[in-house]
């Protein structure tokens, strides 16, 4: 496959990914709100301030806007085209890419990307915003989840697919731990395993919610909403779809399809990294995550998923393109050797 | 010929694999009110529009399903498929399975709909000019697993355009050092470079006695009359009939740089006489042919519209001609301007079975 249609797979399949969590995002924090006694400027700014850091766009934020009220952290995550991250961006660059690799993908699926790009960029779209947030993000995260479900009716379980698949779990893992950490922030204290107030218990259950996660938690634990256990289930459930180790779990399967290669064993460094972070996830002892401390914890993980992500872009699409000055003698294809060798 | 615009002086005596030049070819056929067919123009560079054959005769077979099978319309949906064993067929080395490759310029390019769609019907990659890169006069592409390598392009994109350092150096839609690939013979073009001095409408003054010469024979489908303003008397025969000719430019496509003289006002044609007196290289001119019509539906009721036809033909181990087409179809009423670029429309065109 062309390292630039791969490319265009992976981040189309990503920007979807991370629109639809964007709405989880806003969603959940729009819900957290509800649950303050008084609302002052100051609170605001502090409840708001640490999720626009998150997202490491703090710069733009602040060059576009005077204060972190919810209004303007909302709009920035939601309409701002000047946010790379916002969902209107999102779904403009998926389509983007979706546009440079339409050949690869179903008429389906780029029909419904093509849809949910003209309804956000669309006046019934901000109207509904307004009237209706929570309808609004109903309608984004819907259109991502039935792409997903197109992705995998319609398009052949090719490498194309595969990068797709990369791309989504990646970025699942990825703002999945992110919407752990806002939580942990918001709890103010240093996050301790177990709870002691039920306004923290309401705001963890959001959380979850948020993630659709609170049924199948619930199922595993009761209605007792622990950061322990919470922290377990998002981060270390082997059968949660949007757990970090779940994600992970797809990313090594994935990757070793692309190369044909054994469980266990690895050809190269993104293999190498992610199968390191997969048994990480699957021997932890949660009690270990909060020795560490959730946040540090959460950060190192965020770490290594950076990590993965850049050396899969290295070896599978940039390095493809680096390689302009060195040229060879011999013939310059060493890869069907490799294949008869695992043959 | 040595003043065309797509002459390329750098391929004389340059032997292209299979000695074939043109591999796809669209030539616009009319008829004229005395029901004549002629021909109103070559396209031997990079002929478009397929892709509307194709999906034309989708839509028409899903809304008229029973006429195709009680009337006998031939297909033409084996077109990729005889595309890509042209395309297989001029591979320079004979590997027995050659990597055929499409190369677009992009997204951005109108066309790059069809681009899409052919690669996808013959199963080919579709690269940009990034994805591929030479070394030792060898093409790659740059995938995943590394560079594989290519040995037949079907470029839809200009000789201008191929190899920044052969041609346009400011083009970055092209592949540098490409050309020196395909010199070494070692990677084959279609259509190959230089094909667009058959496009010149000078040149296709010159066709029939081509015909004559190489081939000894009268062409089966005339040409339309046609003045070269390069000639003293044709020049002042246009210049002062310019109100019922229509003024070509030599090298424009896509319905531009024309003039149909009865429609057009005086102002018009005096611009089209400076530009003539100017430039008398860059323009023919013809007699205003009244292109058949064609019942057509015009969002109320249907009339008749102007139409041409461009069949395709296909040049590998034999010629072959694709029993349908593209009917080009002016829109506007009385229009004699069929290209899409300037509000045309398509029509899905049948050849029947005979009695063969």
């Amino acid at each position: 496959m062309l390292s630039r249609v791969a490319n265009g797979l992976y981040w189309m399949s990503r920007y979807i990914e991370r629109a639809e969590n964007t709405t989880r995002l806003v969603d959940v924090n729009l819900q957290l709100l509800l649950n303050f006694r008084s609302l002052n400027d100051d609170t605001l700014e502090g409840h708001w301030m640490p999720i626009v850091q998150s997202t490491g766009d703090e710069e733009i934020f602040a060059e576009l806007y005077p204060n972190a009220s919810g209004e303007n952290v909302s709009e920035f995550f939601v309409f701002q085209e000047k946010n790379p991250n916002s969902i209107v961006s999102c779904i403009m660059l998926a389509r983007e890419n979706a546009r440079t690799v339409r050949d690869q993908i179903s008429v389906e699926f780029w029909t419904e990307l093509n849809r949910i790009y003209l309804f956000v960029r669309s006046k019934k779209a901000t109207k509904l915003w307004q009237v209706s947030p929570n309808d609004f993000f109903l309608e984004v995260r819907n259109s991502s989840l039935l792409l997903q479900g197109l992705a995998d009716a319609t398009i052949m379980r090719n490498e194309g697919w595969l990068f797709m698949h990369l791309g989504r779990n990646l970025e699942r893992a990825d703002k999945t731990s992110r919407m752990l950490d806002i939580r942990q922030a918001a709890t103010a204290r240093d996050v301790s395993p177990r709870l002691r107030n039920q306004e923290d218990a309401l705001g963890w259950s959001a959380m979850l919610r948020s993630c659709s996660a609170w049924d199948a938690y619930k199922a595993l634990h009761g209605s007792d909403v622990q950061p322990v256990y919470v922290a377990q289930f998002l981060l270390l459930n082997e059968d949660f779809p949007r757990s970090a180790r779940f994600c992970i779990d797809q990313v090594t399967r994935a990757l070793r399809r692309i190369s044909n290669v054994r469980e266990g064993n690895f050809t190269n460094n993104v293999e190498r990294l992610a199968g390191l972070l997969h048994s990480e996830l699957q021997y932890c002892d949660p009690k270990e995550i909060f020795e560490i401390g959730l946040h540090a914890y959460i950060d190192q993980l965020q770490t290594k998923l950076n990590d993965i992500s850049s050396e899969l872009v290295q070896i599978y699409i940039l390095q493809s393109f680096e390689l302009e000055e060195d040229v060879q003698e011999s013939e310059p294809t060493p890869e069907p050797q490799m294949e008869q060798q695992q043959q | 010929m040595l003043s065309a615009r797509h002459f390329r002086k750098e391929f004389v005596n340059f032997e292209v694999a299979r000695n074939i030049y043109i591999h796809i070819c669209g030539t616009d056929i009319i008829r004229d009110a005395d029901g004549q067919y002629l021909v109103l123009e070559d396209n031997a560079r990079c002929p478009s529009g397929v892709s509307y054959m194709l999906e034309n005769r989708r839509a028409l077979k899903r809304t008229f399903p029973k006429s195709f099978e009680a009337i006998g319309v031939r297909p033409v949906e084996h077109y990729s498929d005889e595309l890509l064993r042209v395309l297989d067929y001029t591979s320079p080395n004979s590997a027995p399975d050659p990597t055929v490759v499409l190369l677009t310029p992009g997204v951005h390019n109108s066309a790059y709909f069809e681009h899409t769609y052919l690669a996808r019907q013959m199963g080919i990659q579709i690269v940009e000019g990034r994805d591929l890169i030479v070394r030792d006069q060898h093409v790659f592409m740059r995938t995943t697993l590394g560079l594989q390598p290519v040995n037949v392009i079907y470029r839809r994109v200009d000789d201008d355009f191929l190899d920044p350092t052969v041609f346009r150096s400011d083009s970055t839609l092209g592949v540098p050092g490409l050309v020196d690939a395909y010199r070494a013979g070692n990677v084959s073009l279609a259509n190959a470079i230089g094909t667009g001095v058959a496009d010149d409408k000078v040149m296709y003054y010159f066709v029939p006695q081509m015909i004559k010469y190489y081939l000894d024979q009268d062409p089966i489908l005339p040409n339309v009359d046609t003045y070269l303003a390069n000639e003293d008397k044709d020049r002042a025969y246009i210049l002062e009939n310019i109100e019922k000719l229509v003024v070509k430019s030599a090298n424009e496509a896509g319905g531009y740089g024309m003039l149909v003289g009865p429609h057009s006002t005086a102002e018009e044609c005096n611009r089209f006489r400076k530009l003539v007196k100017a430039e008398p290289r860059n323009y023919v001119a013809q007699p205003t042919i009244s292109l058949s019509r064609h019942p057509t539906y015009t969002g109320s009721e249907f009339a008749g519209r102007h139409i041409d036809l461009r069949p395709y033909i296909l040049y590998g181990e034999n010629p072959v001609v694709i029993p349908g087409g593209l009917t080009r179809v002016a829109l506007r009423e009385n229009s004699l301007v069929v290209n899409s670029s300037q509000g045309g429309g398509s029509k899905d065109t049948w050849v029947l079975y005979g009695d063969e």
